[in-house]
């Protein structure tokens, strides 16, 4: 449907055009001296200076795995969590805990549990579905590397990240 | 032809490459390569940003842990930016007119750096003027000189034998065309009251009288002074809008527009040659800078400083006031661009031909007419 563009009438002043010019150069100018003198604050100097402690909590970075206050690897190896993930970043090896350990009763850890850091979405999906409260997503987002390798995080890897896990689990809690 | 063998032409030619030396490599090109920097810096705070603000050696590519930076904030830039032009691979593409492909940076290059050769930039120092060429047709022959810097523009675009260079060359020419005639005209009402084309006289003639634009930095403001103010106001007005058209920058940027012609003139072309268009630009910004200092600031002038016949410090001060008035241009040219959107074609061409050149011949009979009157 054709219609007819508005045509504003120009007051001579807008035709002129000079004081548009210079009230645009004022806004510069004006953005230019808030820059130097320092009074706007919007840059960050990355490697120095980090948004870190302005994380909100339910920030989604690495997944990681966690123990629990006695040391015990919390995974079970039930590998929920390898077939949940999307991009299939997770490749989990159960084994069978021997008998003379301590923690028998468990009956099931990971002997390999790599995450492919190249693949993960950060989604979280993975922590969600755990039953065991065993991964969580931390906070480190810069994870990088010079190779492929490198960027599969095995399973010592992702308990150095992860570290210890104390606290009531969530489904034992009735406040979540 | 005894003058041939005499030791004046040696001392003249002696000083003369000392002069140029002095201007291109010390001064001009420097400058040039820091305005770039400039650009990006104030550009970046204009919106903001900081911009480039630090500067280093990569050597973790060498196996190093951490990269060497260097403690000048951002200063190393630019020798990063020349080393990055050298280095980079030239590439010419196979369906271009060589020699024209070979020539026009050249072209876009020399004129802009040939200019500056008329231009006085100081005063005197150790009673040799500072000024390479001082001829008395200067303003002629800077306008000569720089109109064959389309040459370089619009062989660039026919050259590459590609549609969007060539859309870019063919604007260059009528843009720069047509508002040649502005700046030629909106010069003479300074021919007029300083009464000579040379921009030594020029220059002496506002060290006397008062700046054009400022005519009482001489201490005395006589009714004529205040008269010739309006159409000297008139004139650096539509000069510096002509100036903006000649050199290319926004908000006249039409042969360079990137969102209609990727890059305009110089899209084929790479590495240095691509470099010698950009400081082709830049150079051609200092040299409109210095004539617009030269005409209507007062050159090297500064109320209360005594000129170089006073000692060599005095020549070194007015070389610094006349390069610390370009800069001060310079920072305009940059500002100007990062605040004004870029014009249509036709609406540039209307303000070239119906406006900038009206106005500058009427302000021609207006600047005679009160020189009729009070002289």
């Amino acid at each position: 449907m054709a219609y007819v563009v508005p045509r504003p009438n120009l007051t001579w002043k807008e035709k002129i055009y000079l004081p548009s010019i210079i009230a645009g150069l004022m806004t510069t100018l004006k953005h230019f001296r808030k820059m130097l003198t320092g009074e706007t604050k919007v840059v960050m100097q990355y490697p120095e200076e980090k948004w870190d402690s302005h994380m909100p909590e339910h920030y989604r970075g690495a997944p990681t795995l966690v123990k629990d206050t006695h040391g015990r690897e919390r995974c079970v190896a039930c590998q929920l969590c390898e077939f949940i993930c999307p991009p299939r970043a997770i490749t989990i090896k159960p084994e069978e805990i021997p008998a003379e350990s301590k923690w028998a009763k468990v009956e099931k850890r990971p002997q390999e549990f790599e995450i492919d850091m190249i693949r993960c979405i950060y989604c979280g999906m993975c922590e969600e579905v755990c039953p065991e409260q065993a991964i969580f997503l931390r906070k480190d987002y810069a994870i990088t590397g010079t190779t492929r390798e490198e960027m599969v995080h095995d399973k010592q890897k992702l308990y150095e990240l992860g570290g210890v896990f104390d606290g009531l689990v969530h489904k034992w809690n009735p406040l979540k | 032809m005894d003058f041939l063998g005499s030791p004046d032409l040696w001392m003249l030619i002696a000083a003369s490459v000392a002069k140029t030396i002095f201007l291109i490599f010390l001064v001009v090109l420097p400058m040039v390569s820091y305005t770039v920097y400039a650009e990006r810096r104030v550009s970046a705070m204009i919106q903001d940003r900081l911009g480039p603000n630090r500067v280093g050696f990569p050597t973790t590519l060498l196996g190093f842990k951490k990269d060497l930076e260097l403690p000048l904030g951002g200063l190393g830039q630019p020798i990063a930016d020349a080393l990055k032009f050298l280095l980079k691979e030239d590439f010419v593409p196979a369906h271009v007119n060589k020699p024209y492909f070979w020539l026009a940076p050249c072209l876009a290059m020399v004129p802009s750096i040939v200019v500056l050769a008329a231009i006085p930039f100081g005063s005197t120092f150790l009673g040799e003027k500072m000024v390479v060429a001082d001829i008395n047709v200067g303003l002629l022959f800077i306008f000569a000189i720089a109109s064959v810097g389309v040459y370089g523009i619009v062989l660039a675009g026919w050259a590459s034998n590609s549609k969007y260079p060539f859309l870019g060359g063919i604007r260059s020419s009528s843009q720069m065309i047509s508002y040649e005639l502005g700046l030629g005209l909106s010069a003479v009402p300074v021919l007029l009251i300083a009464g000579a084309t040379s921009l030594t006289k020029i220059t002496d003639y506002q060290v006397a009288n008062g700046w054009l634009l400022f005519p009482f930095t001489d201490g005395k403001l006589s009714g004529s002074e205040v008269l010739l103010w309006i159409p000297a106001l008139i004139a650096f007005i539509t000069f510096t809008v002509c100036m903006f058209a000649e050199t290319n920058r926004l908000p006249f940027d039409l042969p360079e527009s990137e969102t209609e012609l990727v890059a305009g003139y110089h899209t084929e072309y790479s590495s240095m040659k691509f470099a010698l268009f950009f400081l082709g630009e830049y150079t051609a910004m200092i040299a409109g800078s210095a004539l617009v200092v030269v005409l209507f600031f007062g050159g090297w002038h500064l109320p209360f400083i005594p000129d170089g016949s006073a000692g060599w410090f005095w020549g070194l001060v007015n070389i610094t006031v006349f390069f610390g008035k370009v800069a001060a241009l310079l920072f305009v040219f940059i500002w100007v661009r990062w605040t004004l959107p870029r014009f249509r074609f036709d609406q540039l061409m209307k303000i070239g031909w119906l406006y900038i050149f009206e106005i500058a011949l009427v302000n021609i009979f207006l600047t005679a007419g009160i020189l009729a009157f009070t002289k």
